[in-house]
């Protein structure tokens, strides 16, 4: 079966306060299954540098299958590597070429501080879901599912917005970091459907406002959180947040 | 002491049972409700759904989660859909239909009375969630589609393309935020509970390791709900998350909690074969594929060895050199057996040597007929997700050569025991979810377990926790208890004496875990046989101890996934011992569980209903020492127990 080297450099960084280095790591990636997924690459390395006795790279990972959005990094510059529409764990090594040169880091922005090596805290996505990313139903008696009609085209949109990950690769994308396609993309999703409209004032301006708090930056409509958006969520979402917001400042919310 | 293992469940007609329950059952006051610290730990369906609601009726609610959010729980990666009985396509589905179909599915090895709940409850989901806001799929009149799912005579899955478990439990976690915004739940993620607390025989609270700084943490509380999902990665490779573990279930087993039924494991039969030791997990294909994808291997031994050195491809095969095996053994069925029979097939030819993948171990499931029938388009349009799928993760186009698939472990139906309120047999401890034993007996029909972590979540636990505090008044303590100073110090010690311990050895946790996967996969997998069993016990033994000697582990003692992996790995090889024990002591073969021995002359599963329609549920006894058997003796008064046939 087919194998390759890398030249790898990775992100190393002991713990939240400590200065991080890029530390070569080429003489751990020889040899490496081109089947074998970016992240698997990684737990070979690992193993690795276990037996050498060394600390192993510190990377978030869950489903391995491109859902949970556990998983984040930047590959050669971009948000989860450079193919389109891919999580870095449905990364796989036969996409790169021998010999060729991997550097590896952490997402960067303000708003998600670094735990360890490529390990970064992501709470703040969770603030600005606490915010309004929710319809306010209670647990309990309601009426029959079909007594929402909402037209397939609808929600076929609703839906994918509603496909976010949560990952923050449009975070990392952008040169403001900012976080407004991860939040437009909850914003669409009730923005279209029926359920959403009582509380449509109110979980916009909530929402941006904590977005802003949180230290994120504004959108200047660049457009990179959408190539490096693994799910591909349309920058028609930022589009109707913006939208949202101007009418629910004017109708002084 | 004698442990009696009582359902709980009210007398009367089955119908009736869950309202008699609530008409029944005491109440908290809405002052009261405050003045009760509930802690859940786990944020999938079953977790994120119970915290909601229990704090929108005003308990005050911790949460724990592993991951970074609590939205990034297994349940995230369900992909088929849910089962409801709303019967809109008004095919004849009911509520006894529902039941029926699960009863039966399960090989009869569930309880009558919480199957009947669950399927009741199952309608109000749909309604739950649509409220929410979930963005289910629909007709282009604005209606909710269903599909008919894994064999069902009925169309009774709702699904939101395929990530149905993505957007249920998106839901979910915004009624979770929901609380949280309003300061009724806690939450505390990139936590991992190490112990269980109990206070008087009660269960009063837990410890957690903080997964960023590794300080252990004490939590008080008046009940303690597990939703910590399944225990799969007991396997190595499964269709289950890197995280997903046994750990929670099995502290709490040490500490009195029985399990049932460990040997109820279902292996998937579409999923994307192993092809090297660098593997970390297994992807699920969805069994949808089946509809139109042919099952077959090369009848000749040659062909199969050409196929798999590459001098062959399947194109070269012709089609009287083909064996569609399903086809042939199951004229009725087809390649729409059920799973558990799909997956043991696939497992025969590969041991008679036909597989068709480097490792031997595949099966093609081929497309060609269908395209050829209806086209590319139509294929791509019902299965263009997967297909681009399977090509990112193999690079093989599946619309130009057959796809490749070989069987998976991918849920366990056996849990922590529980009751009809879903309480294991240690007072103020409950199960939801996968965690508990309780709803799909041997064998789990699909697009079943989304719908019963949130009927657990949203419809049971409500009621049946508020009868339990009301019923048992426990005391108010909290973490000053000097039980959970002595519970903490315990956990600390054994953490310091672990790493201590394996600060040197030849191997590494992992390769301990993949071969005990293997070991597993092979003798404790699809089929069992008494001397593999016996084997595999030895050989686990075996690892155990290598792993004690000889294993070496990273020294930091804060955010260490090594670490973290180790001290499940270190569980499951516990665990998988009774799970060998119990498919060992299951003499007869139902569901997930298939014993050679026990087959009909065609080779299907032949059970005992006589001497085994009962729960197995396992005591543990203390380190080094045989667990205890006690049974639940199953009682059938609204089905006719047959032998399962699809030929
Ligand atoms: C690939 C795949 C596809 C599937 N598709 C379907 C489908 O189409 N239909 C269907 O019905 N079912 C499906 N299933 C099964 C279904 O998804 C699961 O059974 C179900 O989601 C389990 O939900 P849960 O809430 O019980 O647990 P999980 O979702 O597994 O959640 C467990 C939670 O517990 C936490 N946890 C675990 N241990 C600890 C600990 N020690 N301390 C703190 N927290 C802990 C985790 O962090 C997590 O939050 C599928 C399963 C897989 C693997
Ligand atoms: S690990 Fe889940 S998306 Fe990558």
């Amino acid at each position: 079966m087919a194998t390759k080297s890398f030249v790898l450099k990775v992100w190393r960084q002991d713990g939240p306060d400590s200065p991080g280095t890029v530390e070569d790591l080429t003489e751990y990636a020889k040899d490496v299954n081109e089947h074998a997924s970016f992240l698997e690459m990684l737990d070979l390395i690992n193993e690795r540098l276990m037996a050498d006795g060394k600390r192993p790279i510190e990377f978030d990972s869950d489903c391995r299958e491109g859902i949970c959005g556990q998983c984040g990094c930047v590959v050669n510059g971009q948000a989860h590597g450079s193919q389109r529409g891919t999580t870095v764990c449905q990364l796989h090594m036969r996409s790169f070429e021998d010999g060729q040169t991997i550097v590896v880091e952490p997402f960067r922005a303000t708003a998600f501080p670094v735990i360890k090596d490529l390990v970064v805290d992501r709470s703040a996505f969770d603030k600005i879901q606490q915010a309004g990313g929710y319809v306010s139903v209670p647990t309990g008696p309601k009426p029959d599912a079909n007594s929402f009609k909402i037209g397939k085209e609808v929600s076929d949109r609703a839906f994918d917005a509603a496909a976010c990950i949560g990952c923050g690769a449009c975070v990392a994308a952008c040169p403001n970091a900012s976080a407004s396609l991860f939040t437009g993309a909850k914003i669409t999703q009730f923005a279209l459907m029926p359920q959403g409209a009582p509380e449509r004032k109110r979980r916009v301006s909530r929402m941006v406002e904590t977005m802003d708090d949180l230290g994120f930056g504004h959108c200047s409509n660049i457009g990179e959180c959408e190539a490096a958006c693994p799910k591909e969520i349309s920058l028609e979402s930022i589009a109707i947040m913006k939208r949202e917001y101007l009418k629910a400042m004017l109708a002084g919310s | 002491m004698s442990i009696v293992l009582d359902s709980g469940e009210p007398a009367g007609p089955l119908a009736d049972k869950w309202d008699a329950f609530k008409d029944q059952m005491k109440l908290v006051s809405p002052a009261n409700k405050r003045k009760h610290t509930i802690l859940v730990v786990g944020t999938g369906l079953a977790g994120a759904s119970a915290a909601a609601t229990l704090a929108e009726l005003g308990y005050h609610v911790k949460a724990f989660c592993i991951q970074d959010s609590p939205r990034r729980a297994h349940s995230i990666a369900a992909q088929g859909g849910i089962n409801s009985t709303k019967n809109y396509p008004y095919d004849g589905d009911s509520v006894y239909r529902l039941f029926y179909d699960t009863i039966k599915g399960g090989d009869y090895r569930s309880r009558e009375s919480n199957v009947h709940r669950l399927a009741q409850l199952s309608a109000n989901i749909i309604d739950q969630c649509v409220a929410q806001g979930v963005p289910f799929a629909r007709e282009y009149g604005g209606e909710l589609a269903t599909r008919s799912f894994g064999g069902a005579q009925v169309s009774r899955t709702f699904y939101a393309k395929g990530q149905t478990g993505q957007q249920l439990l998106l839901g979910a976690y915004g009624a979770l935020n929901r609380q949280i915004d309003a300061g009724r739940v806690e939450m505390f993620e990139r936590r991992e509970m190490l112990d269980l607390v109990k206070v008087d025989g009660k269960a009063r609270g837990i410890i957690t390791r903080d997964l960023v700084t590794g300080k252990l943490e004490k939590h008080a509380g008046h009940a303690v709900l597990l939703c910590t999902g399944g225990y799969g990665r007991v396997y190595f490779l499964s269709t289950n998350a890197f995280n997903s573990n046994g750990t929670a279930a099995w502290r709490c087993h040490k500490r009195g909690a029985l399990f049932a039924n460990p040997c109820y494991v279902q292996i998937h039969p579409t999923c994307i074969p192993a092809s090297g030791d660098y593997q970390s997990k297994l992807t699920l294909m969805s069994e949808s594929l089946r509809n139109d994808g042919r099952v077959w291997v090369p009848k000749k031994h040659e062909d199969a060895e050409a196929i798999r050195n590459g001098s062959k491809t399947a194109k070269d095969i012709e089609p009287q050199d083909r064996d569609y095996y399903l086809e042939t053994k199951y004229p009725s069925f087809g390649n729409l057996v059920p799973r558990d029979v799909a997956s043991r097939n696939a497992k025969t030819v590969c041991d008679d040597g036909r597989g068709v993948n480097i490792t031997g171990r595949a099966v093609f499931l081929d497309f060609e007929t269908a395209i050829e029938r209806d086209g590319e388009d139509a294929i791509r349009d019902r299965y263009g997700n997967l297909f681009h799928m399977y090509e990112k993760i193999t690079g093989d186009n599946p619309y130009k050569v057959p796809m490749k698939i070989y069987p998976a472990t991918h849920y366990t139906m056996g849990g922590l025991w529980v009751d009809y309120s879903l309480m294991t047999n240690i007072p103020g401890l409950f199960a939801l979810g996968e965690a508990n034993f309780s709803d799909h007996g041997a064998n789990r029909l699909g697009a079943s377990a989304l719908m019963q972590g949130l009927a657990d979540g949203y419809f049971v636990i409500p009621h049946t926790l508020g009868n339990y505090l009301a019923t048992h008044k426990p005391a108010a303590i909290d973490e000053s208890h000097p039980e959970f100073e002595t519970v903490q110090q315990e956990v600390q010690d054994d953490i310091d004496s672990f790493l201590e311990s394996h600060q040197s050895g030849s191997t590494t946790v992992i390769d301990v875990y993949r071969r005990l996967g293997q070991v597993m996969y092979d003798r404790v997998g699809m089929a069992r046989t008494a001397d593999g069993l016996r084997s595999a016990i030895a050989d686990i033994r075996k690892l155990r101890e290598e792993f004690e000697n000889d294993v070496k582990v990273p020294q930091n003692t804060d955010f260490n996934k090594y670490l973290e992996v180790a001290f499940r790995a270190r569980d499951f090889l516990e665990m998988a011992e009774l799970l060998a024990r119990d498919a060992l002591e299951r003499e007869e073969s139902a569901g997930g569980h298939f014993r050679e021995e026990h087959q009909t002359e065609d080779g299907e599963a032949r059970r005992n209903d006589d001497d085994f329609a009962y729960v197995a549920a396992w005591e543990w006894k203390g380190d080094g020492e045989e667990h205890e058997l006690h049974k639940e003796q199953l009682v059938f008064e609204n089905v006719k127990l047959v032998q399962r046939s699809y030929k």
